[in-house]
């Protein structure tokens, strides 16, 4: 089959769905590949470096004419028109929203898979072109966020005075959320977190940033923080705004898929921070941004001197980087449906991955998908039914867990009363070896076990001398018995001593090293 | 006159003289074994320690051999020759086999030293029946009764041994032989035992005791085959420092037959220190002295097993060893987690050169060993020391259980059961509650394994089908060298 690259044309799209790295890769899976003229251009990719990878270069009907398309969004009209029918269009395309789309994908006998419906379970994260490109976001927030920003990020002493690190908050803890801490912290940035899902608080610790806590609890089962309550808003805002008064540098990144995200920063909290903070609004679009502020697509300084930058087209700003990340995504998800490298792609509709990204279906509306509940939360809860089961058993009564020691103590006692004189001293010399032999292994360490094991073996050869003291018996049975014990001791006494010094001969070595 | 009393004389002052070389050399040789054990106790003074016990065996040989020369009713000459040719055979045996055994098959070789007390108790309870048969004498009780749990010891040490031997070496199969009502069977042989034991206890005589006798031994021999027949390859490192444990019982046995406080201190000294050792690895495997010895892996949760395979973990991925070198070339932190597979593929080598080259390229490098890794306890340990790892690289579960989320890459290297989360998350399998190394919390998991197949105990591994595990399947030795190869 052969994959078609388009050219990208909506407005300032610089990325590309494949690069030369990729395409590689899909025609070792098969796979023909052909490229428009010019589609890596804003991505700094010649053609001829798509030539060297053995894709072929052609024109615009080309590409889209192809048996499969892949590329950043859904097809516009007059791209739809180039499409063949029955050919396989992977983009993302909001099918939810995009009800048009999707009829006229199924009128051309389409197949359609959406790249932005990739259910949010972790088989699926390879293929997750949000979860690669929120990351590229992310990164590219921070550094829009210091070069507008008159400071550095990293704290120094010098001879020319103190500086004092940058505080940046990040509110919302996706991927996003911690490309930014990340970034953040790697360029010496003091660095706070919030999200209303408490149990990111590890991963936010993880990175060294440190967890700010909202007096909210939300739970999600999608991946996604739900939308809250207006009572629930209210305080979570005043925990955002006391703390964006306290930080140099907000980063939002709330978003909520289909819909307007959610405010996060009132004109009021934007107010109170200090002149030349910066805050960075990954949530802004048109239909609503996290700061109330916000101009999306663009970066202004407000009246008390907070730059307040609003691009939402950050993945584009690292557009080599963004086209590798989401050209691997379509490789990934290739290598799903391509399981025999054939270069036929084959839609498994009972592999859930696949399933909730499927608009349509040789012509057929296959969206919405049946729902799929799993996020990260198997994962993390595989400790705790081990540590449900490590709980104590049941306490038992005194009697049931002491019972033998009595009975053992009782036997004992009765056993040295009905012994004769001459076997009392070895009653002794028996117990006290019992207790040294217990003690002076009790801090044996784990990787002598086995040494220490051989050893006890070769000592255990003193049976020995029991068949020595009889081998000088008169009787030639004893005698000869005796000798034949004596014989199999001797193999162990020796075998044992020498087998222990080659495994400690061995260890000596080694911790030479 | 004066000649006799002479006589008397010079034959009482030999004899206290043997007495008190007796007491000298068997209190210095039992205070050489005391420190031998102590001493193998810690890395440092291991070496010592094992000097120590050579020692102390040599000392109590010596001794025992002088004393035997003046006492034997033979003649000292005869009785001389007579041990040294026992010794000379034994030594010549022992010393070929220490010798040219490979470190791997090193279970196999203790297992079958175990037998040998055994046989030796066996036969020395024979003998001192022989010598001093069933009498009208106040301590005849008592000395029957030795002899008794000094032969029934031995015989279970024996055969239990024999039977833990062929299946480390593979040449039995290390399934559990699940008998029908086989506890009953074990504590019908046990209790008739004790009463053969009470009978030979009131017969006088050779004739009149060797029946009892006999059968008893054979009884014994078929408790410990049945015993450890009953128990899975899985357990066996437990079964061996067990048998381990009762070899020194048997010697303990042996000696208070004979009256020989040597044998006594030594035997119990042994004894107890392998039961001590036995509880330490049960504790690492989570299970209890009773459920291991009671039988195979599992008894009483056998109607819950076999869930584990059923279910189905989806797809697993494979890799090639020049991933899995780049992988390497590109981590920081790499954990090594070995299993027996390493030892069968005899791996341990490259394993350590890869290890080298990591370490030599600024990684991170430690080896993560489970307690019940291979065979027997320390099996890892003693494979990696043979191969160089410097062993401060090597960390026990424990100690690096906590740290695999900050791990780059695990490289498993034929490790099962002992890094299966379904340990964890499913309690009806056979494996349920015995401690893993959480290897499935690292960045990434590669997985070196001869095939898909399950491991010891026979459940399938989940780990195997997870998104961040890729499969490197083939041998482990040749999968390690090509990946050695492909980082150069």
């Amino acid at each position: 089959m052969r994959i078609g690259i388009p050219k990208e044309t909506g407005g300032g799209q610089t990325l590309v769905a494949g690069t030369p790295d990729t395409v590689v890769k899909l025609q070792k899976l098969g796979y023909e590949v052909v490229v428009e003229a010019g589609a890596g251009e804003a991505a700094s990719i010649e053609d001829a470096q798509y030539e060297a990878a053995g894709a072929a270069i052609v024109d615009r009907a080309g590409a889209w004419g192809a048996d499969m398309v892949t590329c950043l969004n859904a097809p516009d009209e007059a791209a739809l028109g180039l499409v063949r029918e029955g050919a396989v269009i992977i983009a993302r395309m909001n099918p939810g929203g995009n009800p048009d789309l999707v009829d006229a994908l199924a009128h051309k006998g389409a197949t359609a898979l959406a790249l932005d419906m990739v259910p949010r379970i972790s088989r699926a994260q390879a293929l997750d072109v949000r979860s690669s490109m929120m990351n590229v976001a992310g990164n590219r927030a921070v550094i829009e966020a210091a070069n507008a920003f008159g400071r550095l990020f990293g704290g120094q002493v010098t001879a020319a005075g103190k500086v004092n690190p940058a505080k940046v908050y990040v509110i919302g803890v996706g991927v996003a959320g911690l490309a930014a801490i990340g970034a953040a912290g790697a360029m010496g940035a003091q660095v706070f977190a919030s999200d209303v899902r408490a149990e990111v608080a590890d991963q936010v610790e993880s990175l060294g940033a440190t967890f700010v806590e909202i007096p909210v609890v939300q739970e999600s089962s999608d991946g996604y923080a739900k939308a809250l309550t207006d009572e629930q808003q209210n305080k979570v805002l005043e925990v955002y705004a006391k703390q964006a008064a306290e930080c140099d540098i907000v980063i939002t990144t709330a978003q909520v898929p289909g819909r307007p995200a959610p405010l996060l920063l009132t004109a009021e909290a934007i107010r109170s921070m200090k002149p030349g903070s910066v805050v960075v609004d990954m949530g802004a679009s048109e239909l609503g941004s996290n700061s109330e502020l916000t101009r999306p697509n663009e970066s202004y300084t407000t009246e008390n001197g907070v730059t307040i930058i609003g691009y939402e087209d950050l993945p584009s700003r690292m557009p080599g980087l963004a086209s590798q990340l989401f050209g691997q995504n379509i490789v990934n998800l290739m290598k799903l449906v391509t399981k025999e490298k054939n270069g036929t792609p084959v839609f498994d509709m009972d592999d859930e991955v696949v399933r909730g990204m499927t608009a349509t279906l040789d012509g057929a509306i296959m969206w919405p998908p049946p729902p799929v509940s799993v996020s990260a939360a198997p994962k993390e809860a595989a400790p705790e039914p081990a540590a449900a089961e490590a709980a104590p058993e049941p306490e038992k009564s005194a009697f049931e867990k002491h019972w033998w020691k009595v009975l053992v103590g009782v036997l004992a006692v009765a056993l040295v009363f009905a012994a004769p004189a001459s076997m009392q001293s070895h009653f002794v010399v028996f117990a006290l070896a019992c207790v040294v032999g217990f003690y002076v292994i009790t801090g044996v360490s784990h990787s002598l076990h086995t040494p220490l094991m051989s050893v006890t073996n070769a000592v255990s050869g003193i049976i020995i001398i029991g068949a020595m003291l009889l081998i000088g018996s008169a009787d030639p049975v004893v005698a000869a018995l005796s000798f034949i014990a004596m014989t199999i001791a001797s193999i162990n006494v020796f075998g044992g001593f020498l087998v222990t010094h080659r495994m400690l001969k061995m260890f000596q070595g080694s911790s030479e090293d | 006159m004066i000649l006799v009393e002479d006589f008397i004389q010079r034959a009482v002052a030999l004899a206290t003289f043997l007495f008190s070389l007796q007491s000298v050399a068997y209190i210095a040789a039992a205070l050489l074994f005391i420190l031998a054990l102590a001493g193998l106790s810690r890395q440092k003074t291991a070496q010592r320690g094992n000097t120590m016990g050579i020692i102390g065996m040599a000392v109590a040989l010596f001794a025992t051999l002088i004393i035997v020369s003046f006492t034997a009713e033979v003649g000292g000459a005869i009785a001389v020759l007579l041990m040294l040719v026992a010794l000379a055979i034994g030594a010549g045996i022992g010393i070929y086999k220490a010798k040219h055994v490979q470190m791997t098959a090193m279970p196999e070789l203790v297992a079958m030293l175990h037998s040998f007390v055994g046989a030796a108790a066996v036969i020395v309870g024979f003998t001192s029946f022989l010598t001093t048969p069933g009498a009208d004498t106040p301590e005849n009780a008592f000395h029957m009764g030795e002899v008794g749990l000094a032969v029934f010891i031995g015989a279970v040490t024996l055969t239990g041994s024999i039977v833990a031997y062929l299946k480390l070496s593979a040449k039995m199969s290390g399934k559990p032989l699940t008998l029908p009502g086989r506890n009953a069977i074990n504590l019908g042989i046990v209790i008739a035992s004790l009463l053969l034991i009470v009978w030979l206890i009131f017969t006088r005589g050779v004739v009149a005791g060797l029946f009892p006798l006999v059968l008893l031994t054979i009884l014994a021999l078929l408790l410990g085959a049945h015993l450890v027949l009953a128990i899975g390859g899985g357990d066996m490192p437990v079964v061996v420092s067990m048998l381990n444990s009762l070899s020194g019982w048997a010697a303990a046995m042996a000696g208070f037959t004979l009256g020989n406080d040597l044998l006594i201190i030594t035997g119990a000294l042994v004894g107890s220190s392998g039961a001590y050792l036995s509880y330490i690895m049960c504790q690492g495997m989570n299970r209890s002295f009773a459920s291991v010895i009671l039988g195979g892996f599992g008894d009483g949760a056998t109607p819950k097993s076999g869930g584990g395979e059923a279910k189905d973990y989806g797809d697993y991925t494979t890799t090639t060893p020049e991933e899995v070198a780049e992988m390497l070339e590109a981590a920081d932190s790499v954990v090594i987690a070995p299993g027996y597979g390493m030892a069968v593929a005899q791996a341990q080598f490259p394993v350590a050169e890869l290890a080298r080259k990591l370490i030599a390229k600024g990684k991170d490098v430690k080896f993560g060993i489970h307690p019940v890794a291979g065979r027997m306890p320390g099996h890892m340990n003693v494979l990696l020391a043979e191969a160089k790892v410097p062993y401060d690289n090597v960390y026990e579960m424990d100690e690096i259980d906590d740290d695999f989320d900050s791990v780059d890459v695990v490289l498993v290297i034929g490790a099962n059961d002992t890094v299966n989360p379904a340990a964890l998350t499913e309690p009806d399998s056979p494996i349920a509650g015995m401690p893993v190394m959480h290897v499935w919390e690292a960045e990434k998991v590669v997985v070196s394994k001869r095939s898909m197949g399950a491991g010891y105990a026979g459940v399938q591994n989940p780990l195997f089908f997870n998104d961040n595990t890729d499969m490197l399947l083939g041998d482990a030795k040749e999968s390690v060298e090509a990946i050695n190869a492909a980082l150069q």
